[in-house]
C-alpha cells in the first residue's frame, strides 16, 4: 500500500507544527521553559503522534523528504520526553556544594587515593633530586622566585612583611584562572586511560616535594609552613580531587572489575566527574584570594603562628567537610532505600 | 540502538518507532565552532569595553575582574548554552547541530560539564588536531570530550516543505482512464520504487539530458512491468510523463470519494 501523501500531509501538518513550536520554546526558553501539567500531555500526546505518522510513513511511503522532517521532529521531541536528568534539585548550588560535592569525593575514594600516593611517589622524586644533586632545581623549579637560596628570599619577604603594594586582585584572578586550567587539565587528560593525569600528579608532587626540601634544608621550615599551608591547605587537595577525577575517568575508560559496556560506565562516571571538578572550582576560587590577600604576607606584618593556625584549622574543615558533609542525607535516602526494597 | 552507516545513528524508542540521527560530519562542526568563537571574541570585547572605564576608579580590579569574565565566557559559554538551549550553541544552532545524548535523549548536566572540559585535550596541539583525528576514527564521529560524555552531535534537517503539488498536480493523466489498472498499480508499486520516482522528479532539472532520459527510462521501464495499462493509454506517453503519472497515482487520493477505501490510510 503506498500512502496518500497530500491528505497524510495535510492532516499531519497542524500538528507537527504544534509540536515544532512547543519543542523550539523548550529548548530557546532555557530553564524557564517549563510545561504545565496540560502541556506536559499534550507533548507527549503530540510527540506519539509524530511517531506514529514516522512509523507509517516508513512502512508505506518511504518518501524521504517527510521521512527526514519526521524523524528530526520525534528524535528532537524523544530526548525531551525520555531523558537521564533526574530533577533540577541536584543543582541547587547550595546542596549541591554541601551534599553532592563531598558525596561525590566519598563515592570515588580509592581514585583519590590513587592520586595521593602519585603524589608522594612525586614529591619524595623531587626531595630526593634536590637534596642529592643541587643542579636539578632549575630543572625541576621552572619559578624565578623558587630558584635562588632560600634563606635570601625569606629575607628579603621579610624585610617589607610582603605588603610591597603589589596587585592582589589581579594577581588573585590570575592564580583562580590558571589553577582551575590545570585543574581541568587533569580531570580532562583522564581520557588517556587516566595516564595523563597520573603524569600531571607526579610533577605536581616533584615541584611541591623539591620546594619543601629546598626550604627545609635551608632552616627555613616556619617561613615554609606560613607561606604555603594557608592556601596550599585548599590548593593541594584540590589538585589530588582534579587528580581523583581524571582517575575516575580513567578508571571509566579501562572498566577493570567493571562488566558494563563502556558507554554505561562512563555514564555513570560522568555526573560525579562534572561535580568534583565543579567543587575543585570553588577550592580554588578560595585558593586564590588566600594565596594573594594572605600567604603573601609575612612577619612582621603578619606573625607566622596565625597563618599556621588559619591553614591547620582550614584544613580539618575541608577535611570534616569532605568525609562528613552531606552524610546524613545519603544514610536517610539509603534507609528508605532499604525500607522501600 | 546501533551504529546503522557511518554517518547515521539509529534509535529505537520504547514505543517501537525506529528513528535516525544524521551525524554532524567535521565541516559543519568546524563552521559552527568558527562561528562560537567569533561570538565569544565579540562577547569578551564588549565586556572589556564596558570595564575597562572601571579602571579609573581600581586598575587592579578591574584587570582583576577582566582576567575572570574572560576565563569564565571562554570556558563557560558553550556549557551555558548546551545546557539551556538543549545541546545547541549559537554555532550550532546557524549549522542546524545538536549535542545529544547517544542514547537519543536529552543531555544531563555531567554530559555538557564532561564533553566541554575534555575540550581541552581534543584541542591539542593546535586547531583540534587531537578531536579532529579521535572524529575520524569514531565510527559516531565523536571527538573525546563526547566520547567521555556518551554524547553525538547530530543534524537537524530544515523544516519539510512538499512540493510534490507543484510536479504533478493539474496535469492531464491518462492512467486515470483504467481506474481500476490504476488502484492495482497503487497497490502494487513498492514505497522505495515510488519514493526513487518522487526523487527524479523533483531533481529532474538538475540532471543531464542524456542522464535525464535514461533515468527515466529505467524507473518506467520498471513501473510498466507492475501493471499492463491498454496499449492506447500508454503507448504515446514519454517515460518521464508515464512516471509522472504513476507518482500522481500512487500519491494521491483518487477523486471520486469510492476509491477512498483503497488507500492506506
Amino acid at each position: 500500500m503506498i500512502l496518500d501523501l497530500h491528505h497524510f500531509v495535510q492532516e499531519g501538518r497542524p500538528l507537527w507544527d504544534e509540536l515544532d513550536a512547543l519543542l523550539l520554546r523548550l529548548e530557546t526558553g532555557g530553564k524557564r521553559a517549563c510545561l504545565d501539567l496540560e502541556e506536559a500531555k499534550r507533548l507527549h500526546y503530540l510527540y506519539q503522534r509524530a511517531s506514529a505518522d514516522l512509523a507509517r510513513v516508513m512502512t508505506f511511503a518511504a518518501e524521504p523528504e517527510i521521512r527526514a522532517h519526521l524523524e528530526s521532529l520525534v528524535g528532537r521531541a524523544y530526548g525531551e520526553v525520555h531523558r537521564h536528568r533526574r530533577t533540577d534539585d541536584r543543582w541547587a548550588v547550595w546542596r549541591w556544594f554541601v551534599a553532592g560535592f563531598p558525596g561525590a569525593f566519598r563515592r570515588r575514594l580509592g581514585s583519590f587515593w590513587m592520586a595521593v600516593v602519585a603524589t608522594i611517589a612525586g614529591a619524595a622524586f623531587g626531595a630526593g633530586a634536590v637534596l642529592f644533586d643541587p643542579e636539578a632545581k632549575p630543572v625541576l623549579l621552572p619559578f624565578d622566585h623558587l630558584l635562588g637560596n632560600p634563606a635570601d628570599r625569606v629575607a628579603e619577604e621579610e624585610r617589607d612583611g610582603g605588603s610591597d603594594g603589589a596587585m592582589h586582585a589581579t594577581f588573585s584572578a590570575s592564580l583562580m584562572t590558571h589553577n582551575i586550567r590545570v585543574a581541568i587539565l587533569t580531570l580532562a587528560l583522564g581520557i588517556t586511560w587516566g595516564f595523563g593525569t597520573l603524569v600531571i600528579i607526579f610533577y605536581n608532587g616533584v615541584i611541591l616535594g623539591a620546594v619543601v626540601a629546598d626550604y627545609i634544608a635551608a632552616g627555613q621550615t616556619t617561613f615554609l609552613v606560613g607561606w604555603l599551608l594557608p592556601h596550599g591547605s585548599v590548593e593541594i587537595p584540590a589538585f589530588l580531587i582534579a587528580g581523583q577525577a581524571g582517575l575516575v575517568l580513567g578508571g571509566a575508560l579501562i572498566g577493570r572489575g567493571d562488566r558494563a559496556p563502556m558507554v554505561e560506565r562512563l555514564r555513570s562516571a560522568g555526573p560525579d566527574l562534572a561535580t568534583l571538578i565543579g567543587g575543585v572550582a570553588v577550592l580554588l576560587v578560595w585558593a586564590g584570594i588566600v594565596e594573594s590577600f594572605l600567604s603573601q604576607y609575612h612577619e612582621p606584618v603578619l606573625p607566622y603562628a596565625a597563618k599556621i593556625t588559619f591553614g591547620a584549622v582550614q584544613l580539618t574543615l575541608l577535611a570534616a567537610f569532605l568525609i562528613l558533609s552531606g552524610r546524613r542525607g545519603t544514610l536517610l535516602t539509603a534507609r528508605r532505600g532499604g525500607a522501600g526494597a | 540502538m546501533r551504529d546503522e552507516r557511518i554517518n547515521r545513528v539509529r534509535v529505537r524508542t520504547p514505543e517501537g518507532v525506529v528513528f535516525t540521527f544524521p551525524l554532524a560530519g567535521p565541516v559543519t562542526r568546524c563552521i559552527a565552532w568558527v562561528l562560537d568563537s567569533i561570538a565569544v571574541a565579540t562577547a569578551t570585547s564588549v565586556v572589556s569595553f564596558v570595564l575597562v572605564w572601571f579602571a579609573l576608579v581600581s586598575f587592579d580590579f578591574t584587570l582583576a575582574a577582566l582576567t575572570v569574565l574572560f576565563f569564565v565566557i571562554s570556558t563557560g559559554y558553550t556549557m551555558a548554552f548546551e545546557y539551556f538551549w538543549r545541546g545547541q550553541t549559537p554555532g550550532k544552532r546557524v549549522m542546524r547541530l545538536r549535542v545529544v545524548d547517544a542514547a537519543g535523549m536529552a543531555l544531563t548536566p555531567g554530559q555538557v560539564v564532561v564533553r566541554n572540559l575534555v575540550r581541552v585535550v581534543d584541542e591539542l596541539p593546535v586547531l583540534y588536531l587531537v578531536g579532529g583525528i579521535a572524529m575520524m576514527v569514531s565510527r559516531r564521529a565523536q571527538r573525546l570530550g563526547d566520547l567521555a560524555a556518551g554524547t553525538i552531535v547530530v543534524r537537524h534537517r530544515p523544516v519539510f516543505e512538499p512540493d510534490l503539488e507543484a510536479l504533478i498536480h493539474g496535469k492531464y493523466n491518462s492512467l486515470r482512464e483504467a481506474p481500476h489498472l490504476a488502484a492495482r498499480l497503487r497497490q502494487r508499486v513498492p514505497p522505495v520504487l515510488a519514493a526513487a520516482a518522487v526523487d527524479a522528479l523533483v531533481r529532474r532539472e538538475q540532471l543531464d539530458p542524456d542522464a535525464r532520459v535514461a533515468l527515466f527510462g529505467e524507473l518506467a521501464q520498471a513501473l510498466r512491468g507492475l501493471v499492463s495499462f491498454p496499449p492506447e493509454i500508454v503507448a504515446e506517453l514519454p517515460d518521464e510523463v508515464f512516471v509522472r503519472n504513476v507518482v500522481e497515482i500512487v500519491h494521491t487520493r483518487p477523486a471520486t470519494a469510492g476509491m477512498r477505501g483503497s488507500t492506506a490510510r
